[in-house]
């Protein structure tokens, strides 16, 4: 399904001058063409930047140059990182028309690697939700089969990869956002560990546990792209005084004797279909087939990731989109005097979920109840962080389900908040405890859909999480 | 255990949010937060006697940037993108009670 090769095959090409640049984003805008209008993956395809820019590549190929490692590839950015001049969105008629007044790091960092910015893609409004349904701009649908959502809140992102708009996109991931709409579009995703890539620029959501992060179509086209945006920001406070990891040189060193677990409350749960159990399972056996020592293992406080998630991450949104009072940036609907108008700005500019996690939120940390729900549920966070530390002595790897389910259909889960809240019962803890994570495509479920399987590391281990992916990849048949 | 949620507490909370609900909002809302507050509330279930609060993964604090002026956001363009401008400020509807 990709249009003209991977990421690291293009930039090849262009940089030896096989390809031009501007060829590729021609390539690459006809699968757009052809295929958007019934995916809906961008809110914007900004096909004259794109030819703009893959010129400017073709002219520092043609000076002798070296436009960098990501060389006339097409990339897909989430509307919810800033791009000077270029509406950002966030998927939300509170920001509908907005052009920010800076690019985001990432955006300045993969530009600076060569990379040509196709489109800004589709998200569930300020990354809320798991299907993408939640978009003021109408759902994105999944390139494996369009009655079936994405997933979220990166769906966008991950279909155009996933469709072959994009061999690589950029998301973001708060409580799954990027590794549940990879496994269910059958791409790689990958959530560094938090603080690896700048949030500068990222419209925020919840603050301590957003992290940026990307998608491609294969283990090493990600570890290319995570290379190109990683290391340390000055204009983030958050960001690790580290350069970015280097993941592409020990990438085939292979997992012989590597310490992997299968954590049992992210696989052994109540309606998780029995093949992703299986896939799990399978991808497990393909390790120990290359040599890896594979145990299962408890990590018993993961059980109340969801119910402390579901405290924690609104309370931070809650904060962060008191920003949107109609009078700095965006919506603004007049009324008499300035909490009227803030009232309601903010009643017309949101959507139905943003306004139930607000409301989620600011109870949660209102008089009387700040104790209860928040305190508790950072005082939860301390002991699943704590949890996941002591397996780590043990393990070097953990390997879980990214989703419970492959792809459901549309509208199967809006009725119910709850419902799709539980989506992300594999993928939250990993963002509690600030750990890298990532989903790996691994074989096909129900209706031939593609399953994801989770790797989990310890803090800043990227280089093991990439080599256990690349060995599970190669189970998986996929060997690019 | 967690409380009902009551109307009376949702029209609260969104007066604090800054929220105009409708009433088919308000309504839905109170059922809607009733039952995620009760499915959040297992989390009183464990024990945290004597375990910290964590804000923040990293245990990263004091991060200062090197003290050197720096050029700002563009002040035009910022402007630009308010619903309302006037002399290089941001135009607001009066904020207190007097006459316009």
């Amino acid at each position: 399904m990709t249009g003209g090769g991977g990421a690291r095959r293009i930039a090849d090409d262009v940089r030896s001058g096989a390809r031009t640049a501007r060829d590729v984003v021609e390539e690459h805008l006809t699968a757009i063409a052809a295929r958007e209008p019934e995916i809906h993956a961008f809110n914007l395809v900004l096909a004259d930047e794109a030819r703009a820019a893959a010129d400017a590549v073709d002219e520092v190929v043609a000076r002798g140059d070296d436009p960098g490692p990501l060389a006339g590839v097409p990339l897909a950015l989430k509307d919810n990182m800033c791009t000077r001049g270029i509406v950002t969105t966030c998927s939300s008629r509170i920001l509908e028309g907005w052009r920010p007044p800076y690019d985001a790091t990432v955006v300045e960092r993969v530009r600076a690697a060569g990379a040509v910015v196709i489109g800004k893609t589709n998200l569930d409004e300020f990354a809320m939700g798991s299907s993408t349904e939640n978009s003021a701009f109408g759902p994105t649908r999944n390139p494996h089969d369009p009655t079936r959502v994405p997933g979220g809140s990166s769906g966008g992102s991950a279909a155009a990869v996933a469709a072959g708009f994009a061999p690589l996109a950029l998301g973001s991931d708060t409580g799954g956002s990027i590794r549940q709409p990879a496994a269910l579009c059958g791409v790689v995703g990958v959530k560094p560990t938090y603080g690896v890539v700048s949030r500068y620029g990222l419209i925020a959501f919840a603050s301590s546990l957003d992290q940026i992060g990307p998608f491609a179509a294969t283990v090493e086209d990600a570890a290319v792209l995570l290379e190109a945006i990683g290391g340390h920001d000055p204009c983030d406070s958050t960001s690790i005084a580290r350069p970015a990891p280097s993941l592409l040189a020990g990438l085939d060193d292979g997992v012989s004797g590597l310490r992997v677990g299968i954590v049992d409350e992210m696989t052994e749960i109540d309606g998780i279909e029995p093949r992703v159990r299986e896939a799990v399972r399978a991808a497990a056996g393909g390790l120990e087939a290359a040599g890896a020592k594979v145990d299962t293992v408890s990590v018993p406080s993961a059980t109340y990731g969801i119910a402390a998630y579901y405290l924690i991450a609104p309370a931070e949104a809650s904060s962060n989109l008191a920003r949107y009072d109609g009078v700095r940036y965006g919506l603004r609907v007049d009324a008499e005097d300035v909490a009227h108008m803030n009232a309601a700005t903010r009643e017309a500019g949101f959507g139905r979920e943003v306004k139930r996690r607000i409301m989620l939120g600011t109870y949660a940390l209102s008089a009387g109840y700040y104790d209860a729900y928040y305190g508790q549920a950072q005082r939860v966070r301390t002991l699943i962080l704590r949890d996941f530390e002591r397996v780590y002595e043990q393990f070097d790897v953990l390997i879980a389900a990214t989703s419970p389910t492959v792809a459901f259909e549309l509208g199967a889960k809006t009725a119910d908040p709850l419902a799709m809240y539980l989506c992300d019962v594999c993928t939250v803890p990993a963002n509690l405890s600030g750990h890298p994570a990532m989903s790996v495509p691994f074989g096909t479920g129900e209706g031939g859909l593609p399953i994801g399987v989770q790797v989990l590391a310890p803090a800043l281990g990227e280089a093991t999480m990439f080599r256990v992916a690349r060995a599970i990849e190669q189970a998986a048949g996929k060997t690019p | 255990m967690a409380e009902r949620i009551t109307r009376a507490d949702v029209e609260h909370v969104a007066q604090l949010a800054r929220l105009a609900l409708t009433e088919e909002e308000i309504v839905s809302l109170t059922g809607e937060l009733g039952a995620i507050v009760d499915y959040a509330a297992q989390v009183s279930a464990l024990d945290t006697h004597d375990v910290p609060p964590t804000a923040h993964p990293l245990p990263v604090v004091n991060v200062f940037r090197p003290d050197e002026a720096r050029p700002g956001l563009p002040r035009d363009e910022v402007l630009a993108a308010a619903p309302a401008a006037e002399d290089d400020r941001f135009r607001v509807p009066r904020i207190l009670g007097e006459e316009p």
